[in-house]
C-alpha cells in the first residue's frame, strides 16, 4: 500500500509539515515535492487557478488590452483609412501622426483600422480552432473506441496537411475573399495539433476516479465531459486558444504580404504588402511599414507573456523551479550532511 | 546480540528549506547495535524516511542536517565522522559500510541496463581491483543468497516480478558487505505472500552475515515481529524506543498506543468494535494526531 | 424461487480482457464465474492479492466495465446496462472508491460532490432541500460543521475526510448497496479503523449491503459477516469471517494467514531462522 502523499493528520491544516516532504525524497527525481506543488495549484479551484499577476504577466497584458482597446476606440477618431486626399508618402508630423502613404492615406487610420481587422481574424480564427480542437480532441480522449479511431484519423489528416500551402490553394481559388473567409480557412488549419494535445489530456483525466465516480453517481457523458473534465483543461484551452489567435494573426499577415490576403479589409498584413509593392522601403518611408510590423510583434509578445503565464500553472514545476533552485543552493551551501554527488553506488 | 554501538545518531535536526522551512526531524538521538534490527515506525510525514537520509548521508537539498552528529564505528574500531565525511571518503564510506534498499524498486533499479551490469558498476567504482571472473562469481553468489536464480542475472528490470526486483536491490545492497542496511519500506508496494518470503530472506541474511538494519515502516505488527529494539517517530521526533516486546506489551506513549491499535488484531478480538459497534464513531474519528 | 426481496447478487461473472501485444491477440481471464449474493444490512469481505480480479468485480457491480458473461442481479431481477434502467441501479447500487486524493474533483467544491448525486436521482427535489440533504449527509459521516465543510474543496482536507465524503457521496442517492473498493487502503494507519467503523455504523443504522474490497485479512474479519477469498479470479474459499480466518480449509487462505504480520509471533522468525542455521 502506498502511503498517501498529502496530508497526513484529521486536522484541517493549510500545510502540514507533512504536505512538504511526505513524498519520498527520490534519488532521481528532480523536484521531490511535485505532489504538494500539484495540490497547491488545484488550490481554491477556480480563484487559484488565475494565474498570479506578475510582471510577465502584467506586461503582457498591459500590451494585449492596450492594442485591443486601440483597434476598437482609435477607428473612430481618426479619418476614413480610404480617404486618399493627403498629400502623399508624408514623414510623421502633427497632422499625419504616421505620415501618409504614396497613394495619400492616412497611416495612424490605416493602423486602427487595421488592427481592428487583425484581431476580428484572431480571434475568429482562434474560435474556430478551439471548437474544432475540443470537438476532435475531448472527445477522441473522453469516448475512446471507434470514436476515438475516426476522430483521430481526421485530425491527424489535418495534422499532415501543410496549413500554409492549403491556406494558399484555397485563397488563390476563391476570387471574393472576404475577412471572414480568411479566418474561416485559418481556423480549419490551426486546430489539429492542440487537438491531438487535448486528446492526450482528456484521456488522463478520463482515467481519473473522479471522472468514474461520477459515472457511477450517473451523471450523463455530456455533463461529465462538460463538469467533470473541461475545467480541469481550462489553463490548457486558454493558452491553446491565445496561441491560435498569434498562429491566425501572423498567418493572415504571411497570406497578404503575398497578395492573397483578404480583399476589400484593411489589416496589418495587406499594410504590409502596400507597402511592399509601394516600394516603401527603397524610397525610405520607414513609418509606412515599421508600424504595422511592430504591432504584429507587439501583440505576439504580450499574448506569449501571458502563455507563459498559464504554463506555470499547468505546469507548476515552472513557477516552483527559479526558487526551490535557489533553496537548493542555499541548503547546500550551508548544510551539513547533505549529499554532494548525485549517484549512490 | 552484541550491545556493541555500529551507528550513533546524536541530536540530529534536519530541516527542509522551503517557504517556511519545515523541520523535519528534531533533535533525535538513536545508536543501532552491531547485527540488530532497528524498526523505525510512523506514519507519512513524520520523518522517518528523512531521517534515514540522514543517517546515510543522502540527503537532496532544500533538505539539510542543521545540527547533530552521526558516528558510524567501524568493525576494526576506527570511528567515521559521517557528516564531515567528503569527496572520495564519502564515496569509500556510502554503500561499502552503510548500504541502502529503498521503497520503489522500478525507480531505483536502472531500467536500461541488466542487473548484471549494475552489480558490475558498483563493484567497479567500489572494488576497481576486483576482476572480471571475480566480479561474476560473486553476483551469481549474491543472487544466490537473495533466493533469486542466478541465471536471471541477465534480465533487465521489467524482466522481473515485484518481489525479485525487491530482492536484487537487496542483493546490490549487500554487495560490498556493509555493516548497516537502510530498508525504507522495502516490502510495503508487494503483495504479503511476496512480502513474507523477503522478510524471511532478510532475516535469514543478518543471522548469517551479521549487518544491522534499520528497518523503516508503518507497518507497526510486522515491526514487532521481526524487529529487536523499536523507534516511535511523531512529527520529527522518537517519542519512544524500546525492544519489540516493550512496545507491545508495555507502550508507555499515548501514541504507541494508538498507532498499536490501529491494527486490528487478525485471530484476537482486538478491532472486533467495529462489528459489534463497541466504540463510539466519533472518538474512533479522533485522531493520532489530536488524541495525543 | 424464493428470492429475499433486498439483494445484490452477482451470479456466474466473467470477465476476460483481450490484450493486444504486436499482432497477436491474447485473452486474460481476470475473473472465472464467480457467483455471490449480498443480502440488505450484511457485508461481504472480497479479499486477495493485486491482480486477483476483486477490483474488476468491484468495477462490473458499480457498472463500470461490462461483464464477458453473467449477470448482476438486483431484488432478484436482472440490472438494467442502459438508459432509465440502469439510473435506477445506479440509484440503489453505489461505490467508494480507493484513492480518496483522487476520486474527488479538485476544482469542484465538497457541496458540488454530493448536490450532484441527489439531483440526478431525485429531480424532484427543490434546491433548499437538496441544501438539507446535502447537510444531513455530512453530518452522518461526522464532518462538522457541516455547512462549513460544504463550501470547501477537496484539497482543503485530509485524507480521512475525503473519504468521508467519498461514503456521503456514496449514500447520497438513497443507495441500498455499497460496494467499496480498498476504502482505506490509502489512508495513514491511525486514522484507517475509525473510518471504517463510521461505516459499519451507517451499515448498521440503515441496513445496507456492503461489498468490502480488501487485501488485509483482519479488517476484513472485524468488518464483514462473510468473507470471500479470491486468488486468479475464482473464489477459492468462502465462509463466515471468523470461520475463514480461523479455520481455514484452502491452501492458498492458509499461505495467505501465514503470511500476514501478528504481533503475537514476536520473535518467532528469529528464532526459527536461527535455529535452522
Amino acid at each position: 500500500m502506498p502511503e498517501p502523499h498529502t496530508a497526513v493528520d484529521e486536522a484541517v491544516v493549510d500545510r502540514t509539515p507533512a504536505d512538504t516532504f511526505a513524498a519520498p525524497i527520490g534519488i532521481t527525481s528532480a523536484v521531490p515535492d511535485t505532489g504538494r506543488a500539484e495540490a497547491e495549484a488545484a488550490k481554491r479551484g477556480i480563484r487559484r487557478r488565475m494565474p498570479k499577476l506578475t510582471l510577465k504577466l502584467a506586461s503582457g497584458l498591459v500590451l494585449v488590452v492596450g492594442i485591443t482597446l486601440f483597434g476598437i476606440i482609435a477607428p473612430f477618431f481618426t479619418q476614413s483609412p480610404t480617404f486618399s486626399g493627403n498629400p502623399s508618402l508624408q514623414p510623421p508630423s502633427a497632422d499625419h501622426w504616421l505620415g501618409t502613404t504614396k497613394l495619400g492615406y492616412d497611416v495612424f487610420a490605416q493602423l486602427a483600422q487595421g488592427t481592428r481587422g487583425s484581431l476580428l481574424i484572431g480571434i475568429v480564427a482562434g474560435s474556430i480552432a478551439l471548437v474544432l480542437s475540443v470537438l476532435f480532441g475531448v472527445l477522441a480522449g473522453y469516448l475512446g473506441n471507434w470514436s476515438d479511431e475516426i476522430l483521430s484519423l481526421v485530425t491527424n489528416i489535418m495534422l499532415v496537411i501543410p496549413g500554409l500551402p492549403l491556406v494558399m490553394v484555397i485563397a488563390t481559388y476563391v476570387p471574393g475573399r472576404s475577412w471572414l473567409l480568411v479566418a474561416i480557412v485559418l481556423g480549419i488549419t490551426a486546430w489539429a495539433g492542440p487537438a491531438v494535445v487535448l486528446r492526450a489530456q482528456s484521456r488522463s483525466l478520463r482515467a481519473r476516479e473522479y471522472v468514474a465516480a461520477s459515472r457511477v453517481a450517473g451523471e450523463r457523458a455530456h455533463r461529465v465531459i462538460l463538469v467533470e473534465i473541461l475545467p480541469n483543461l481550462l489553463p490548457l484551452l486558454t493558452a491553446q486558444f491565445l496561441f491560435a489567435i498569434i498562429f491566425a494573426i501572423l498567418g493572415e499577415a504571411g497570406l497578404s504580404y503575398l497578395g492573397l490576403g483578404p480583399t476589400g479589409s484593411i489589416t496589418w498584413g495587406t499594410m504590409l504588402n502596400d507597402a511592399q509593392t509601394g516600394q516603401a522601403i527603397g524610397t525610405g518611408a520607414w513609418w509606412w511599414f515599421v508600424p504595422p510590423g511592430l504591432m504584429i510583434a507587439l501583440l505576439g509578445a504580450g499574448l506569449s507573456l501571458i502563455n507563459f503565464s498559464i504554463d506555470e500553472i499547468i505546469n507548476p514545476k515552472l513557477r516552483i523551479a527559479p526558487e526551490y533552485t535557489r533553496r537548493v543552493r542555499k541548503a547546500a551551501r550551508e548544510g551539513r550532511g547533505v549529499a554532494v554527488e548525485g549517484s549512490i553506488a | 546480540m552484541s550491545a556493541e554501538p555500529v551507528l550513533t545518531a546524536t541530536d540530529v535536526s534536519i530541516e527542509y528549506l522551503v517557504d517556511p522551512p519545515v523541520e523535519a526531524v528534531k533533535n533525535v538521538s538513536l545508536t543501532l547495535h552491531r547485527g540488530e534490527i532497528l524498526g523505525l515506525a510512523g506514519e507519512s510525514g513524520c520523518g522517518k524516511s528523512t531521517l534515514a537520509y540522514g543517517l546515510n548521508r543522502l540527503l537532496k537539498p532544500p533538505a539539510m542536517m542543521s545540527s547533530g552528529e552521526v558516528v558510524f564505528h567501524d568493525r576494526d574500531g576506527h570511528d567515521i565522522d559521517v557528516v564531515g565525511l567528503d569527496g572520495e571518503h564519502l564515496r569509500a564510506f556510502r554503500w561499502d559500510k552503510v548500504s541502502m534498499v529503498f521503497q520503489g524498486a522500478m525507480n531505483s533499479l536502472n531500467p536500461v541496463l541488466s542487473v548484471k551490469e549494475q552489480l558490475d558498476d558498483v563493484f567497479r567504482t567500489h572494488r576497481p581491483k576486483m576482476r572480471r571472473r571475480e566480479r561474476l562469481e560473486r553476483s551469481r553468489e549474491l543472487l544466490e543468497l537473495v533466493g533469486v536464480d542466478p541465471d536471471r542475472l541477465t534480465s533487465f528490470p521489467h524482466e522481473l516480478s515485484g518481489g525479485m526486483r525487491q530482492r536484487m536491490m537487496i542483493a546490490m545492497a549487500l554487495a560490498l558487505d556493509p555493516q548497516v542496511m537502510i530498508m525504507d519500506e522495502p516490502t510495503t508496494a508487494l503483495d504479503v505472500v511476496v512480502q513474507r518470503g523477503i522478510i524471511r530472506e532478510i532475516m535469514r541474511l543478518r543471522e548469517r552475515l551479521g549487518f544491522a538494519v534499520i528497518f523503516i515502516t508503518h507497518d507497526l505488527p510486522l515491526l514487532i515481529e521481526i524487529s529487536d529494539r523499536i523507534a516511535v517517530m511523531l512529527r520529527g521526533e522518537i517519542v519512544e524506543l524500546g525492544t519489540a516486546d516493550d512496545i507491545y506489551r508495555n507502550a508507555r506513549h499515548d501514541y504507541t498506543k494508538k498507532l498499536l491499535e490501529s491494527f486490528p488484531s487478525l485471530r484476537g478480538d482486538r478491532g472486533d468494535f467495529i462489528r459489534t459497534g463497541a466504540m463510539p464513531v466519533a472518538s474512533a474519528l479522533t485522531t493520532s494526531t489530536e488524541a495525543v | 424461487m424464493n428470492q429475499p426481496t433486498a439483494s445484490l447478487e452477482a451470479r456466474n461473472l466473467v470477465k476476460e480482457f483481450r490484450l493486444r501485444n504486436g499482432l497477436k491477440f491474447s485473452t486474460l481471464q481476470a475473473v472465472k464465474d464467480v457467483s455471490f449474493t449480498l443480502e440488505a444490512g450484511r457485508t461481504i469481505a472480497l479479499v486477495g492479492e493485486s491482480g486477483s480480479g476483486k477490483s474488476t468485480i468491484a468495477r462490473m457491480i458499480a457498472k463500470l466495465e461490462t461483464p464477458t458473461s453473467g449477470d448482476i442481479l438486483l431484488d432478484g431481477s436482472p440490472s438494467g446496462t442502459r438508459g432509465r434502467a440502469l439510473a435506477a441501479y445506479r440509484g440503489d447500487v453505489q461505490m467508494v472508491f480507493q484513492d480518496p486524493f483522487a476520486s474527488l474533483n479538485p476544482f469542484h467544491s465538497i457541496e458540488h460532490h454530493l448536490e450532484r448525486p441527489i439531483r440526478i436521482h431525485h429531480p424532484e427535489l427543490s434546491r433548499a432541500e437538496v441544501r438539507d440533504r446535502v447537510l444531513s449527509l455530512l453530518e452522518r459521516v461526522r464532518l462538522t460543521p457541516a455547512t462549513q465543510f460544504a463550501e470547501r474543496r477537496p484539497h482543503e482536507l485530509s485524507g480521512g475526510q475525503r473519504q468521508r465524503v467519498a461514503i456521503a457521496r456514496a449514500l447520497a442517492p438513497g443507495a441500498r448497496f455499497i460496494v467499496a473498493d480498498e476504502p482505506v487502503s490509502m489512508l495513514d494507519v491511525s486514522i484507517r479503523l475509525g473510518v471504517l467503523n463510521l461505516l459499519a455504523a451507517l451499515q448498521r443504522e440503515e441496513r445496507l449491503g456492503v461489498l468490502y474490497i480488501t487485501h488485509d485479512l483482519a479488517t476484513a474479519r472485524h468488518f464483514s459477516d462473510e468473507i470471500l477469498v479470491m486468488y486468479r479470479g475464482e473464489i477459492v474459499e468462502r465462509g463466515p469471517a471468523d470461520a475463514v480466518i480461523l479455520d481455514p480449509q484452502h491452501d492458498y487462505t492458509k499461505r495467505l494467514l501465514e503470511a500476514a504480520a501478528d504481533p503475537e509471533r514476536l520473535g518467532a522468525l528469529r528464532d526459527e531462522v536461527r535455529s535452522a542455521g
